[in-house]
């Protein structure tokens, strides 16, 4: 389902003496259906970076990067925009929304772009928002004033929403505590479950070890720090 | 797929000084795209020569018309083009008094761009005008005030009823968030982002809040000294941008 061959990044930086840093060299892997695939490596290695390479935020310079049919090195905008629509979810440390949007439209959001109805999209959410813990009384809110664990949570269940055949995943577990990383993680068994090929940035080993059936040191490519 | 609008090497210059040059991009239906850049790097004369607002001195500005397919507008009949002004294209300008008739009600505001385009019964223009005040937040019991009354977003507000009632395929708009306080913003947008998913509109959005193209536009362009120097996927262009200048607006950005 995912494929990268002989992916290189370097990042140049104009402003900065034209400073060039080399982030990673030579990456080939494949990730098939139903396979969770975690990224490892210390602090710097480039996990983020790589992820965002397959996800298409980062500029790749040299190899490929197949996600079913489509090269993202080379495709058009309009066509990443669409392969993130239908097959590549990606949840982020970070949730980036739109202010004063409620949580349930949020999280419905992806639903609602690829033709699902408001009704079935919102119940849906509603569905992962209560199995992700968040109090029914804050749905209508807008997550912008939540806490970082439930802001979390809220970009987990919209990660979650349309069953995307491939999902990256920037550490998932980090500032859940047991319960809610028990639910994120029979989520990602459910995904794998139904086929979804995953890469998955984990801390938590014990979480890693649970889910992932390979790990990837990202270290090994990284030029000038050896793993 | 056939693009809604195909630009292909708009030039124009003020007499020696360039305004932009040989600018070229497609858009595709459902598409927003956003324009950054300093002031007076050429992003409005872009946007007002695909517009129809200025003469291009080169360049091709073809538009996917319902009726005839692609059509270059730039060399399209004068009533031709204000035919597609009313109906297919909208603008939004930065201060809603250009685009609003300030002496005449709320509600006739709205209802001009509909008598424009063949309504002529009073109730329905009157419902519709109503419908849409509702649509972007503003009061139905304020139909029958006149836009100087309005607070500033409210206007701009307005100004985004009166450019959508007619169905529009195609929206400009230039800085529709700028002067507008923080939480007006905010609502405005949430207005845009709906209204496009809603209406699968297609938008070119020129800007210099890179939080306002960050959550609205797919696509983004960045200009100076009116050349486009970078374009490509919106989080890609600010996560990681390519060109010197695209680098610096990025990192310039003040974090809040």
């Amino acid at each position: 389902m995912i494929e990268l061959k002989d992916v290189s990044k370097t990042f140049t930086l104009h402003n900065q003496g034209s400073a060039v840093i080399e982030v990673i060299s030579d990456v080939s892997f494949t990730v098939s259906k139903g396979e969770c695939v975690a990224l490892t490596g210390a602090s710097g290695a480039g996990k983020s970076t790589l992820m965002r390479m397959i996800y298409g935020n980062y500029l790749t310079q040299s190899g490929a990067i197949r996600i079913g049919d489509m090269d993202i090195v080379q495709a058009e905008p309009r066509d990443v925009i669409a392969l993130r629509r239908e097959v590549l979810g990606y949840v982020s440390q970070f949730l980036r929304v739109v202010p004063r949007v409620p949580t349930l439209d949020v999280v419905a959001e992806p639903l609602r772009a690829v033709g699902v109805s408001a009704a079935d999209a919102q119940e849906r959410a509603a569905a992962l928002l209560a199995q992700l813990n968040i109090p029914e009384r804050l749905w209508s809110l807008s997550p912008t004033t939540f806490s970082g664990g439930e802001q979390q949570r809220v970009n987990i269940a919209r990660g979650f929403a349309h069953t995307y055949p491939a999902v990256l995943l920037d550490e998932p577990t980090a500032s859940l505590d047991a319960a809610n990383r028990e639910v994120v993680l029979s989520l990602i068994e459910e995904a794998k479950a139904r086929g979804a090929a995953i890469i998955g940035i984990f801390h938590d080993e014990a979480a890693r070890a649970r889910v992932c059936d390979r790990e990837i040191d990202v270290g090994r490519y990284t030029p000038g720090m050896v793993a | 797929m056939t693009p809604l609008l195909s630009v292909q090497g708009i030039t124009k210059r003020y007499g020696a000084h360039i305004g932009c040059a040989d600018v070229s991009f497609d858009l595709y239906p459902g598409e927003v795209m956003g324009i950054v850049g300093e002031s007076g790097s050429g992003k409005s004369t872009l946007l007002n020569c695909m517009a129809g607002h200025l003469e291009p001195d080169a360049g091709k500005v073809v538009f996917d018309t319902r009726a005839n397919g692609p059509k270059d507008t730039v060399t399209m009949s004068e009533p031709e083009r204000r035919m597609l002004s009313r109906t297919d294209w909208a603008f939004v300008h930065q201060h809603a008094r250009d685009g609003l008739r300030m002496g005449v009600s709320a509600g006739g505001n709205v209802g001009e761009r509909l008598m424009a385009v063949g309504e002529r019964h009073y109730g329905n223009i009157r419902d519709k005008a109503t419908d849409w005040l509702e649509r972007v937040e503003i009061d139905a019991a304020r139909v029958d005030d006149r836009p100087v009354t309005f607070s500033g977003g409210m206007q701009q507000r307005l100004q985004i009823a009166r450019n959508l009632v007619t169905g529009p395929r195609l929206v400009f708009m230039d800085e529709p968030t700028g002067g507008l306080d923080v939480s007006v913003q905010a609502r405005l947008l949430d207005l845009l982002r709906g209204l496009v998913r809603d209406m699968g509109l297609s938008a070119i959005i020129v800007t210099h809040d890179l939080a306002v193209v960050r959550l609205l536009a797919d696509r983004l362009m960045v200009m100076k000294s009116g050349h486009v120097v970078e374009a490509g996927l919106t989080d890609q262009v600010l996560d990681d941008p390519q060109h010197a200048y695209s680098q610096l607006l990025v990192s310039s950005v003040l974090q809040v």
